[in-house]
């Protein structure tokens, strides 16, 4: 029994110290932001605090217009995949209609094959539609999400269809059904996928990078690339490290309290069964 | 009130059902289905900014990349990459599962500090470990200095510049595949360990011999999201090194963007998208399989 606690306590201290090294990253990066730019670089601050980086960075990029862009994109893409999905989830997890394996070989498909690699065929379409470097083009090729049916209908799933009948039996009409039974019951799988959704655009960067080209499309990620990359940017590891702070921190925090749901929610997203 | 016949029911619930999937269907359709028949017919033709429509040229996109040594360079890196990423990123994904999945105060911390690179985005991921990685000044090359060793300039030489990335990228996938196997933990009953431990089991004997086979599934479904992420993300080329030195660090999909966005060749990029399909193809083909057998999509 003591041998055992002790393996236990090992293990602890372990996990603990690989934890602390984990955070290092982030450690240095918040302790650079908020300190006085030094020409040696060192993993703790050795400099005084200062927010002069921070307010550097944010009136050297627009990060204002930024942030409202990446907002725009996250409220609405999850709006519009709110609405489609539900819609979906409700046909193919409830309704038995004809014809439905030509949807799930539709869905399956971009389970497998993420928008990410089919960049050159969908900015032809975008630009086909005079779409580019607009916010709705950004959007568009989200907006029917495997994803988000997947999860809803396995949730659609699990509700007692005598609820429906019930809902059918007092004269509730598919969209009073859907929007009264199936939508408060499924409270969870919304949870988890808004969890998805908005990190996912919040962190995205190749597709508004190919679709934007002006300072009024741009969103947080593609700004912060081209500072970094930027000859302004080059030593400057203060200021690097103060803009990497601003896209960062309303995701972190977040996540650091509400922990469980994040993780939770990346489970259940990873299609299992 | 008024009576259907029961053919008309089923037609009015046929209907009912499509005009709900209809708007997700159109935009997979115009978004997923559509780009990929579209990219496979654009590979065969000839197709750069300024032409009016592509011209059709059979395989030769295909003949050409097969003969370049810099398509194969990017092959071997992408698959490169993704051998030295995911084998670490599950071997540390697993090993962290197995030392969350206990009941302490500190369990929530330490769970914490492993997921929260998950959330970052790889570009200010990058940005930061470009200066731990930067020639001299940078955290690594001081850290060796420090030991007396000779500066690396890990991001400049061929040899280690992809591996470097790699260690990024593990530090950032590592939490992510760990949820999954700890679920994957979670769901094996008890029962099974404690018979086990009656019979004598130790720790060890019971994390190889019934932990590990019961994983299975978890470990197909994990290597295959690994995978696909591997190939799907390349913001940190983009940040770090574009491509240097000497396209050591071209992965493919950064080569699709190369092609299509700085080049505007459309036909060689849409040649290497359908590459990428094919690759993106195999690698679902056992999750696929597998889980034929066990789900029923209808």
């Amino acid at each position: 029994m003591k041998k055992k606690k002790a393996i236990s306590a090992v293990i602890t201290v372990f996990a603990v110290v690989l934890g602390l090294l984990w955070l290092i990253p982030l450690i240095w990066l918040v302790g650079t932001a908020f300190s006085v730019p030094s020409f040696h670089m060192t993993l703790f601050p050795t400099t005084s605090f200062t927010l002069d980086n921070l307010k550097y960075v944010w009136n050297a990029i627009p990060f204002g217009t930024y942030y409202i862009n990446t907002l725009i994109l996250v409220v609405c893409t999850f709006v519009v995949q709110f609405v489609t999905s539900t819609m979906a989830a409700y046909a193919l997890g409830v309704m038995d209609f004809k014809g439905s394996a030509l949807v799930f070989a539709v869905i399956f498909m971009q389970i497998i094959i993420p928008n990410d690699v089919l960049i050159t065929p969908n900015f032809m379409t975008l630009s086909e539609l005079k779409l580019v470097d607009t916010k709705i083009g950004m959007m568009l090729p989200f907006y029917g999400s495997a994803l988000a049916i997947f999860l809803l209908r396995q949730h659609f799933k699990s509700i007692p269809k005598a609820l429906a009948e019930a809902a059918r039996i007092d004269g509730a009409t598919t969209w009073q059904t859907i929007w009264r039974v199936y939508m408060p019951c499924a409270k969870p799988a919304y949870l988890s996928f808004a969890v998805i959704s908005v990190s996912y655009h919040w962190n995205n960067y190749l597709w508004p990078l190919i679709v934007t080209n002006s300072p009024a499309n741009r969103t947080l990620t593609v700004g912060l690339a081209i500072f970094a990359k930027s000859k302004e940017a080059n030593m400057q590891w203060a200021n690097v490290c103060a803009a990497a702070f601003i896209i960062i921190i309303p995701l972190l925090l977040a996540f650091f309290v509400a922990q469980k749901q994040f993780m939770s929610s990346f489970v259940s997203a990873g299609i299992k069964e | 009130m008024k009576t259907y016949t029961r053919k008309q029911r089923e037609l009015k619930k046929n209907l009912v059902g499509w005009l709900l999937v209809a708007p997700s269907l159109i935009f997979m359709t115009c978004f997923t289905v559509w780009p990929i028949f579209r990219s496979i017919y654009l590979s065969l033709t000839k197709y750069r900014m300024g032409m009016a429509k592509p011209e059709w040229i059979g395989f030769e996109n295909y003949i050409n990349l097969f003969h370049s040594g810099l398509f194969w360079k990017v092959m071997g890196n992408t698959l490169y990459f993704a051998l030295i990423t995911i084998v670490p990123s599950m071997v540390v994904g697993l090993f962290l599962a197995t030392i969350v999945n206990r009941k302490s105060r500190l369990t929530g911390f330490v769970r914490t500090a492993y997921f929260y690179p998950v959330i970052m985005p790889m570009i200010a991921i990058a940005s930061i470990w470009m200066f731990i990685y930067m020639a001299k000044n940078g955290l690594w090359d001081q850290l060796l200095v420090s030991f007396g060793q000779k500066p690396m300039n890990i991001l400049s030489s061929k040899k280690t510049v992809l591996p470097a990335m790699a260690v990024m990228y593990v530090w950032k996938e590592a939490g992510y595949l760990m949820v999954f196997f700890l679920s994957g933990i979670q769901s094996i009953s008890e029962e099974v360990n404690e018979a086990a431990r009656i019979d004598g089991a130790g720790a060890w004997t019971i994390f190889r011999r019934i932990t590990l086979p019961l994983l299975a599934p978890t470990f197909l479904f994990v290597s295959t999201i690994a995978l696909t992420n591997s190939f799907k993300l390349v913001d940190h080329v983009v940040i770090m090194t574009e491509g240097a030195p000497n396209n050591a660090s071209t992965l493919l999909l950064y080569y699709i963007y190369q092609q299509g966005f700085t080049n505007f060749n459309y036909g060689v990029s849409s040649a290497l998208t359908t590459v990428m399909l094919l690759l993106l193809m195999i690698v679902a083909l056992p999750r696929f399989l597998s889980q034929d057998k066990k789900i029923h999509y209808n």
